[in-house]
């Protein structure tokens, strides 16, 4: 883990997070969306969750990002730029963030290194997820297809 | 384990072996989630609304992998698996949440939440 690689990933993260929150064009903010994912997955990569790192980008850059790029472009007779910025918003991020830093530079206890650990590798996790795992994930088969349904049942057009 | 110690000025340096300790990424991520806050407080576009959770759920993700990386390992690494299954939440929380806005859209031609007001008392 070296901190010049840290330092860039971080800074691309957040200013592709900032610029994803911000900027009044929609396209451009879903790009910055999926570019700040990216940075997410790279920080897995950099703590050693690689596997977790590939997932991430799978699905957020592959599918949830695709997904809000065609909702976007499917809602696209609405205003294109969006009108009013609620600055309270802004006011309360300011203060959770204030509030979150005091929190970690008070706490000694985790300003801890890192220890050199074994690598996680695939076969640990799959045995993980068929072992201890097992029913958390057969609920998360069922809550996906459940989710699946209804936004299938959503989108569906009415019958008049 | 190695701990490093706090400057009396309360900002965060690294060691001399120039390794971001678990503090570093708690910042982040922390920052992460205040941008996603705020994206969630301030946009008036329903679809920013979600991308501002997300970018919430993706700092937690962030969390977890930290504290499961510098804290002491388990034989099943539980931070790993608790980001696994919180991407896959989601991804389902997303899918439900576009097919949300597209039928509100289809009922009131905006995405704009503060015209979602028919239900207001």
């Amino acid at each position: 883990m070296s901190s010049a690689a840290f330092f860039l990933i971080a800074i691309v993260t957040l200013a592709a997070a900032l610029a994803a929150a911000t900027l009044p064009k929609l396209i451009h903010a879903a790009l910055s969306f999926a570019l700040a994912f990216v940075g997410v997955a790279a920080f897995y990569f950099l703590l050693g969750a690689e596997f977790v790192g590939l997932v991430q980008v799978f699905v957020y850059v592959g599918a949830v990002a695709v997904l809000i790029v065609f909702t976007i472009l499917l809602t696209r007779r609405d205003v294109d730029r969006e009108r009013g910025f609620n600055w309270s918003g802004v006011l309360i991020a300011l203060a959770v963030f204030a509030g979150l830093l005091w929190a970690i530079l008070k706490t000694a206890r985790v300003s801890v290194l890192a220890v050199p650990v074994a690598p996680l590798t695939v076969r640990q996790i799959g045995e993980a997820l068929m072992t201890d795992y097992v029913w958390p994930l057969q609920c998360i088969g069922v809550l996906l297809t459940a989710a699946l349904i209804g936004a299938l049942v959503l989108v569906m057009e009415e019958k008049r | 384990m190695a701990r490093t110690p706090l400057p009396a000025g309360g900002t965060p340096t690294l060691p001399e072996t120039m390794t971001p300790a678990l503090q570093l990424f708690l910042i982040v991520s922390a920052a992460l989630f205040c941008i996603g806050l705020l994206a969630a407080l301030s946009r008036r576009h329903a679809i920013f609304i979600l991308i501002g959770i997300e970018m919430m759920l993706a700092a937690a993700g962030i969390n977890f992998i930290a504290f499961w990386r510098f804290g002491p390992q388990p034989a099943p690494p539980t931070g790993v698996m608790v980001t696994i299954f919180a991407i896959a939440i989601a991804a389902a929380e997303a899918a439900v949440g576009l097919a949300l806005v597209m039928a509100v859209y289809r009922h009131y031609r905006t995405t704009n939440v503060d015209q979602f007001d028919q239900l207001k008392g």
